[in-house]
């Protein structure tokens, strides 16, 4: 069987990727208002982050980048339940979900 | 061997009891506590007795030396351990205070059986009997220490018992106060000590000391002076004796177990434990000989007109404990200590023998509204009337066995010793008037008591009472010469002077003698002419003022110490230090807190989103720091820069 003559993506690639991605991620956290999209741009970010990682880990043929995005995963999810649990104990004391008007520790 | 002795059980027999009643005891029934409040002298009175049981069969190699297994302070040079010793000194004096303590420990369920605080006051006098023992025990000055500040607590505690009432609550407080005094004379004295020997174990500075028989005088006569004000303290010696009076406000077992029989013969107890120091600094021994007999007199003066039952017995103390300084300031230590024994059982007595009366006549004090109870009470009145003729020397007492002893020590010094000698003779001249004076007014003559029923005292009260007047009089027959062979390991054997027999008799004639004459003055004075106290102060207004009011020692203290120090803190310390410094202070941080508050608040806006972007920002700074190669931008800008200025 003949490989096709294809060349492996470079990491330049990958990285700018994760770059935008994680740009992205940061420019919605600090202009969105609503929680909800506020939330969803960190796990934006922090995917971006894993994207990297897993790049480095190919490049250099490590599996500790690889375990590392695990940790991360896992850390994620553990967040985004918390995360909603209190968006949704937020949402049923205040009606609201912007972020400007919970700024306050107190339900 | 005999294995372990478990001295650690003595002190901390008593501590659990302290426990127990402190924290349980006022919601436990009375009988519980009774029973644990006279269990824990008694179990440290049984290991004393069971590490004595061996020694009169000499099987017990002394001292014996029971250590802490796990060091107590070891840092840099300064290696202390928590070791208790036990020898012939501390023997003698842990079944004084464990024997005299339990005896009290009776006696005061009886007295104190309807007081409100029933179970605090029994957890003190157990604090106290830990404390005491520790101190005796210690092998070490800074263990010693300890004990000596841990009695003195006690001692606070206790004349503050009554602290509803006004003067009891600052008799404690002076009592405190005055004692920190002396105890800043230990502390530098322990201070030298470290620094002068290494160490402030007892045997090692003993053994130091014996290398070197030549040293004597210099920093050893400061260290020795040091203790001695420490010892002045705590023993009531000049001048720090003032706080011995007020302490009567305490309960009455109280006086008569810290203040007469144990704790104030602590300084004693002190210098006798470390007598080898006092041996090389023999100016120090005058100072302390010089003292002794200055206090014995002086007090003796002052007790001859007081009016309070307990005052007299107080000032009594003051004079007795002078004695025993004068005992060890002619290195006479096992006289010393043979007279702290026997002062012990019979100034016990009398304290609670005073204590049976103050308790018939509801509370009364004083002596001039006394007066015809030996009808009443008489058990009360047998053992006072031995202990009177105990304190004043009579033969077969124990206080003419100890004070012969003493008195004889004094005048074989010759020299000085002489004047040593007949002011202590003349204290016992005084000593036997005010105590036949007490005898006189309170048991004897018409009753002036009013409106009260005397009755004689519970059994429980009597007990004590009967044992102590009995060990008042056998207590002494033991001789000096045996007690003193006895302690000689301890506290070193005095230069055996050919044994004057004919000497010691006619001494021995002079103090019975003197003791007569006292008891004849006081006879003619309050028995058969009942005019003549009265025509004396007459003829005498300004002398007899003068003793009256204590030679108004507390007003000079008050006028010289006490105001200026109060002044000193009233306008310096509180003007300036308080409100000027400390209060400038705790302004100006308020002040900077404030305005650093007031800027910051800015960034706390509230605003999540701002919140946000400052951290964006703060990590786009950092990711700039980290990326851009800053020395490489800074030659190259400083380069053109030199380039621009070289064209």
């Amino acid at each position: 069987m003949n490989s096709l003559p294809w060349q492996e993506v470079p990491l330049t690639w990958y990285l700018l990727l994760s770059a935008v991605l994680f740009a992205l991620g940061v420019v919605g956290f600090l202009i969105k208002r609503n929680l909800i999209t506020v939330f969803m741009s960190i796990e934006l970010m922090l995917n971006a982050v894993n994207l990297s990682f897993v790049t480095f880990a190919h490049q250099w043929g490590a599996v500790k980048g690889q375990i590392f995005v695990f940790f991360v995963m896992m850390v994620a999810a553990a967040e985004a339940a918390v995360g909603l649990a209190i968006i949704i104990a937020i949402f049923r004391v205040r009606a609201t979900l912007a972020v400007d008007r919970i700024d306050l520790m107190k339900l | 061997m005999n294995g372990h002795l478990n001295l650690w059980l003595i002190p901390l027999l008593p501590f659990a009891g302290f426990l127990f009643n402190g924290t349980l005891g006022r919601k436990l029934p009375k009988w519980l506590v009774t029973t644990v409040a006279l269990l824990a002298p008694l179990g440290a009175l049984s290991v004393v007795g069971n590490a004595a049981w061996p020694l009169s069969s000499a099987r017990l190699p002394l001292p014996y030396v029971e250590t802490c297994p796990v060091p107590w302070i070891d840092v840099a040079a300064l290696h202390v351990n928590f070791s208790f010793v036990l020898d012939q000194l501390s023997l003698v004096m842990l079944l004084v205070v464990t024997g005299v303590g339990f005896l009290i420990h009776i006696y005061s369920v009886g007295y104190m059986a309807h007081e409100e605080g029933y179970a605090r006051y029994f957890s003190y006098l157990n604090l106290f009997l830990f404390f005491m023992t520790v101190l005796v025990l210690a092998g070490n000055a800074l263990v010693m220490f300890v004990g000596w500040e841990g009695v003195g607590l006690a001692s606070y505690l206790l004349i503050g018992f009554w602290f509803q009432k006004k003067s009891a609550a600052d008799a404690g407080k002076k009592a405190f106060i005055v004692n920190r005094i002396g105890d800043f004379g230990f502390l530098i004295g322990m201070f030298l000590m470290l620094a002068n020997f290494g160490t402030l174990t007892f045997a090692e500075i003993g053994a130091k000391l014996n290398a070197l028989p030549g040293w004597q005088g210099g920093v050893l006569t400061i260290i020795a002076l040091c203790l001695m004000l420490g010892a002045a303290g705590k023993s009531a010696q000049l001048p720090l004796y003032i706080w011995l009076p007020d302490a009567m406000e305490g309960p009455t077992p109280v006086s008569a177990l810290i203040h007469a029989a144990t704790m104030v013969t602590a300084g004693v107890y002190m210098v006798a434990r470390t007598h080898v120091l006092f041996d090389h600094a023999p100016f120090a021994l005058g100072v302390v000989a010089a003292v002794g007999a200055a206090t014995a007199l002086f007090a003796a003066t002052i007790g001859l007109v007081q009016n309070d039952i307990k005052r007299v017995l107080a000032y009594s103390t003051i004079s007795q404990l002078g004695y025993m300084f004068l005992g060890c300031g002619v290195a006479a230590y096992s006289a010393a200590i043979f007279h702290l024994m026997t002062h012990a059982f019979f100034k016990a007595l009398l304290f609670l023998a005073a204590g049976s009366v103050i308790h018939a006549i509801g509370g009364e004090q004083d002596l001039r509204k006394m007066g015809g109870l030996c009808k009443k009470l008489p058990v009360t009145f047998a053992v006072t009337t031995v202990g009177v003729l105990a304190i004043a020397g009579f033969f077969p007492f124990a206080g003419f066995f100890s004070k012969d002893a003493i008195l004889y020590a004094a005048f074989v010094q010759g020299g000085s010793g002489r004047i040593l000698w007949f002011v202590g003779l003349v204290t016992a001249l005084l000593t036997s008037f005010y105590m036949f004076r007490l005898w006189y007014l309170a048991f004897l003559g018409k009753p002036r008591t009013e409106g009260v029923h005397p009755h004689e005292s519970p059994l429980s009260m009597l007990g004590p009472l009967v044992i102590l007047a009995a060990l008042s009089i056998c207590g002494g027959w033991i001789g000096i010469e045996r007690f003193g062979a006895f302690l000689a390991p301890s506290v070193g054997a005095r230069a055996a002077e050919a044994s004057n027999t004919q000497l010691e008799w006619m001494l021995s004639g002079a103090a019975v003698g003197v003791a007569f004459l006292g008891w004849l003055a006081a006879y003619l004075f309050y028995r058969e002419k009942s005019t003549l106290p009265t025509q004396f102060s007459a003829a005498l207004p300004a002398g007899y003022k003068l003793l009256a009011n204590k030679y108004y020692v507390d007003e000079i203290y008050g006028a010289t110490v006490v105001k200026p120090l109060l002044a000193t803190s009233k306008y310096a310390l509180d003007l300036v230090v308080e409100v000027g410094i400390l209060g400038g202070i705790a302004w100006l941080l308020g002040a900077i807190a404030k305005v650093a508050g007031a800027i910051l608040q800015r960034w706390q806006s509230g605003n999540i989103r701002s919140y946000a972007a400052w951290l964006a920002a703060g990590a786009a700074a950092l990711l700039l720091y980290v990326l851009v190669p800053w020395t490489f931008v800074l030659a190259t800008f400083s380069a053109s820069h030199f380039n621009v200025m070289g064209h």
